[in-house]
């Protein structure tokens, strides 16, 4: 269907079309079985310029919004969610730079960033602080004119792999949501390091890491924003970034859709293609319609959000939960639909279900996600009263 | 530093057909694109760029149309090119080619570097390289697959050979034509495309360059193609029995015979 997407855009979309196919589809099976960072492809993404899309052009970026986010992150994900979400969270770790940083934090930062020289990860997660983000225990402590850091968080991506890391680290315990700070770490900071990469059920290609501050000293002049403002910088950054994971959601269910109709075309049973049949077609048929339900939801939002709406919260939220709930639906359908061939792994939907299921999951799960838009629906009803 | 790269626009051979009765490429339907070898010359350019600064020029000679190839060459990062076209230039052998080449190298001020792919998919002669650097007085080496150093004044590469590589100090300005081991082409990026589509190519013909027609086109040249053609399928054929392994070595055996391969010591 055509979205009236502007040429710029298009070219965005032709070109991470054109890598998917030609870089990331390859090799994303070796990828997904090593567990392997896919170092190289990051590299070619960054000559590519796609690094620079989301960032201002005043730092060496192309200076697009969220719908060029999402139709780049939804080409990629076409090919391989792992590839995909290696690159998206590099711009989740720089997006509390380009809605906080100061000019000084933007200029050394989001230019490593739209170049590809750094990858750039977030971290807020801990052990025992998941969708309860108020509950998070690392400290953060101003000594003179440095902060020290003592803590650990979990299952970042890109860790290990990213040289700038946005991280939310409580500065006062006595004042619950507002006493959260967010900071700039760097690869290499003192007493800043990384603890086990975790294995995975999907998305292996992507580096997932604790982060471990051990009396990590950085500069105060690390700050994004100002003390006290850690949560409002994780909110308005995951308000900008959720639509990209249901880009990643449309992207894969897309993927596992041609991966479906495809073999229903060829694949013959009772001596006809079994997408003659139709219990399979009206299966295809409902993949196509939710995807497409997703993708119209997933750009309309993005557009929504380049408007400059100011309350983005709830639509955000819906561009993630509708299309990664889709995503699992319609990945587990093509591998129901390959069959015996859809469970194995010289085809490409196992993995594809295997990759969707995080979906549901990070940056905020899916009912964290339906809380949030039945918090704005009870106050919208409460101010129509 | 100074590279020039020279691309050719070519038909797309992995889809080419010959006209059974005018024994000429069917062209109609054709995609054109940059010589898939011309490709790694870019790629080997846009490396050294990237370690020695500079700026990278690309050259094209061909119909108006081969203005495109100069601009997907921007599209990889080149930083502009010049492109010869003119009625003149038609029906140019290698040689006539080199002499229209050697005058848009002149045209865009020299290089320090002139790098070519080892040959064209649509000709294969390998020879517009190599009589480039002749008909520009500098040295040369052909199926560079690496580049070890670089300074202003010389460029260290390896040279592929049948068995093995070269180490080759190449005194500057020189020419190179590489071989695809020199590197994977990068994709394109999205400033180049961008700049590609606002880019308008530079065009020079024979007298703008102050050549005589003479030189260049079918009058300069020394050969002709008189006649293209498909060769006639002989239909004799012959059946190898036997074990797997016991056919595969039959196989060798009768393309050793044949010297269509060589075994080597």
């Amino acid at each position: 269907m055509d979205y009236f997407l502007s040429e710029e855009q298009e070219m965005i979309r032709d070109l991470c079309r054109q890598i998917a196919e030609e870089r990331i589809k390859p090799v994303r099976a070796e990828l997904d079985e090593k567990e392997e960072f896919p170092t190289e492809l990051m590299k070619a993404l960054a000559q590519a310029d796609l690094f620079g899309i989301i960032i201002p052009e005043e730092y060496g970026g192309l200076g697009g919004g969220c719908l060029e986010n999402v139709i780049a992150v939804e080409e990629l994900s076409r090919a391989c969610l792992g590839v995909s979400t290696t690159y998206a969270a590099s711009f989740l770790g720089a997006y509390p730079v380009i809605l906080f940083g100061n000019e000084e934090q933007k200029q050394k930062y989001l230019t490593q960033i739209a170049s590809g020289e750094q990858l750039a990860a977030f971290a807020l997660t801990e052990s025992a602080s998941g969708s309860d983000a108020g509950s998070i225990q690392t400290r953060a402590e101003k000594k003179g004119d440095e902060y020290i850091i003592n803590g650990s968080k979990q299952w970042i991506t890109n860790g290990g792999e990213a040289g700038i890391y946005s991280v939310v680290a409580i500065t006062d315990p006595n004042k619950g949501a507002r006493g959260a700070t967010a900071f700039i770490v760097e690869d290499g900071d003192p007493g800043f390091g990384y603890g086990k990469k975790e294995t995975k059920l999907g998305i292996r290609a992507s580096a997932t890491r604790e982060l471990i501050f051990n009396d990590c000293r950085i500069p105060a002049d690390r700050v994004l924003g100002r003390e006290g403002m850690g949560f409002v910088v994780a909110m308005r950054t995951f308000d900008q970034s959720r639509p990209g994971v249901g880009a990643q959601a449309v992207g894969v269910a897309q993927g596992a859709l041609d991966e479906a109709a495809a073999f229903a075309r060829v694949r013959k049973q009772f001596d006809k293609p079994i997408i003659t049949f139709q219990a399979v077609a009206h299966m295809l048929a409902n993949m196509a319609i939710q995807v497409e339900a997703a993708r119209a939801l997933v750009y309309a939002v993005a557009r929504f959000i380049d408007s400059g709406a100011k309350d983005t919260s709830k639509v955000s939220a819906m561009a993630k939960v509708f299309p990664t709930d889709m995503a699992m639906q319609v990945t587990t359908d093509a591998v129901q639909i390959l069959g015996g061939h859809g469970y194995m792994r010289e085809y490409p939907v196992e993995k594809m279900m295997r990759d969707a299921k995080i979906l549901q999951i990070y940056e905020g799960t899916n009912q964290i996600q339906r809380n949030v838009i039945g918090q704005e629906l009870n106050k919208e009803y409460g101010r129509k009263k | 530093m100074k590279i020039i790269v020279c691309v050719k626009q070519v038909p797309d051979t992995a889809n080419v057909k010959l006209d059974p009765e005018t024994h000429t490429l069917k062209r109609e339907g054709v995609a054109s694109i940059i010589n898939p070898f011309d490709l790694f010359a870019l790629e080997a350019g846009l490396r050294l760029r990237e370690q020695a600064g500079g700026e990278l020029q690309v050259l094209s000679m061909g119909p108006p149309q081969a203005a495109e190839v100069i601009k997907q060459a921007i599209e990889f990062g080149a930083d502009g090119g010049l492109l010869l076209a003119d009625r003149a230039f038609a029906g140019a052998d290698t040689w006539a080619t080199t002499a229209a080449l050697a005058a848009g190298v002149k045209a865009l001020g020299g290089a320090d570097v002139v790098i070519c792919g080892k040959q064209a998919v649509d000709g294969d002669t390998a020879q517009v390289g190599p009589g480039l650097a002749m008909r520009l007085g500098i040295p040369q080496v052909a199926f560079v697959k690496g580049f070890r150093e670089v300074d202003g004044q010389s460029l260290v590469v390896e040279r592929q050979m049948d068995d093995g590589f070269d180490v080759v100090k190449l005194p500057l300005p020189g020419l190179i034509t590489v071989v695809r081991e020199v590197g994977e082409p990068r994709p394109p990026s999205l400033k180049g495309k961008m700049r590609a589509k606002k880019y308008q190519v530079p065009v020079k013909g024979a007298a703008d360059m102050g050549l005589d027609a003479a030189q260049v086109g079918l009058a300069g040249s020394y050969t002709q193609v008189v006649e293209v053609f498909a060769p006639q399928a002989s239909g004799e054929r012959e059946m190898l029995g036997g074990a797997p392994a016991e056919a595969g070595a039959a196989v060798i055996d009768r393309l050793v015979q044949a010297k269509v391969i060589m075994v080597g010591s």
